[in-house]
């Protein structure tokens, strides 16, 4: 598992409880983890305070799996 | 040339009591849902809101304040002939002019008041109360009447997804006078007009009236955008706000946040590392997002069902469209 992966993992875990085993690259935010619109704007404030990244509004929709994710915020950091 | 004469100032002031008015109807969620494709359960996770008030058929914004108002003054022991300042805040007053102030006052008899209105949005109520505060301590007015009232029902569309579930109308007020020390500590407040289309009107009225159509001029909201802002923004203010009162969160009895969505509530409240002990403000779950009303409803509930001690400490913050906020510590009545 990647730093960022772990990372971003133990975000979603803090913001909405879904169990760290289960958010693996392949997941999907909403269809997946069940993360709705306000959770994810708390789990890219995160992001952006843990990684030092900026994740701006028009980019979050891009964001459809914690791969696509991890990809955004290593590309940036 | 002769010297001006001023007025004396004074060391403080304090909120001396509060009331607050909701309407007798109740709009379910499912209610709501049915015009916009929704659900109960989708609308409670969004937003924590179960129900929300709706005036009567003829019942207007300012019939609200006057029975808010009414109630704070009697829980106040003032007599309104006393109040020399009537404050309304509210965006949702249907007449252009004139403005809701003054036919409050005259209602309520407090015939030797100034009346103005204030438009802050959710931030009305705590911009309101900051003014009173400073007009009290330069001696310019000594009892206020402060009045937060909505009725949104006139201006949200009830197809709109984004906001015809979050509003809803009411009114709250308090009476603010004079005291030996601060009950009210320095008000933080500030405004970010670079963002003010997040939270705004569909058109202006003027576009309106050039091309008249069914889908009158409503409120429109980036709810996103907006969580993010409050989410990130809220818990610095309330932070300042502690330390320009010169207490710790320790210190508070209370935390009356605007009852914007109870998801940024719960989000402030983590992010601040509120203690135990300090009870928040969750008004919102039955009376929906009342913009400026919000604050005073939730203390005046809070008051009666939690029996909030006299000279606690409540950490207040209204934030809204604008984008404006305003934040204060009272003593609590």
């Amino acid at each position: 598992m990647s730093q960022t992966l772990e990372g971003l993992a133990a975000i979603v875990n803090e913001v909405a409880g879904t169990p760290i085993e289960d958010i693996t690259a392949d997941k999907a935010f909403v269809d997946d983890l069940d993360i709705d619109s306000l959770s994810m704007v708390e789990v890219v404030m995160a992001c952006e305070d843990k990684f030092g990244v900026s994740i701006p509004d028009g980019e979050v929709k891009n964001l459809r799996t914690v791969g696509d994710a991890v990809a955004y915020i290593d590309a940036q950091s | 040339m002769p010297a001006l004469t001023s007025q004396p100032t004074r060391a403080g002031s304090r909120v001396l009591g509060t009331g607050s008015y909701r309407p007798e109807q109740i709009v379910t969620n499912d209610e709501v849902a049915a015009l916009i494709d929704s659900s109960d359960e989708w609308i409670r996770e969004r937003s924590g809101i179960i129900e929300r008030r709706r005036c009567a058929p003829g019942e207007s914004l300012t019939d609200m304040a006057v029975a808010a108002g009414a109630k704070a003054i009697a829980d106040s022991g003032i007599s309104a002939d006393r109040i020399s300042m009537v404050l309304v805040a509210t965006v949702t007053h249907p007449f252009q002019t004139p403005a809701a102030a003054p036919e409050v006052a005259f209602r309520l008899g407090a015939l030797n008041a100034a009346a103005i209105d204030l438009g802050a949005a959710c931030a009305g109520f705590c911009y309101s109360l900051g003014m009173a505060d400073s007009m009290i301590r330069a001696g310019s007015t000594e009892y206020v009447l402060v009045v937060g009232v909505e009725k949104f029902t006139d201006f949200v569309s009830p197809t709109d997804r984004g906001t015809a579930f979050i509003f809803g109308d009411g009114a709250g007020a308090a009476i603010v006078g004079p005291s030996d020390h601060a009950g009210i500590s320095p008000t933080i407040w500030g405004a970010d007009g670079e963002q003010k289309d997040l939270i705004t009107m569909s058109q202006s009225w003027s576009e309106f009236r050039l091309e008249p159509h069914d889908n009158f001029p409503h409120v429109v909201m980036s709810g996103q955008q907006v969580f993010r802002w409050a989410v990130s923004d809220v818990p610095k203010i309330a932070t300042r706000t502690l330390e320009a009162a010169g207490i710790s969160a320790n210190d508070l009895t209370a935390f009356i946040p605007h009852q914007a969505n109870m998801r940024i509530t719960d989000a402030v409240v983590r992010a601040l590392k509120l203690p135990e002990h300090v009870i928040i403000g969750r008004d919102i779950e039955t009376t929906g997002n009342t913009s400026a009303a919000s604050v005073p409803l939730a203390l005046d509930r809070l008051r009666q069902s939690d029996n909030l001690p006299s000279g606690g400490l409540a950490l207040l913050i209204g934030f809204g469209a604008g984008l404006v906020y305003a934040s204060q510590v009272i003593e609590l009545p």
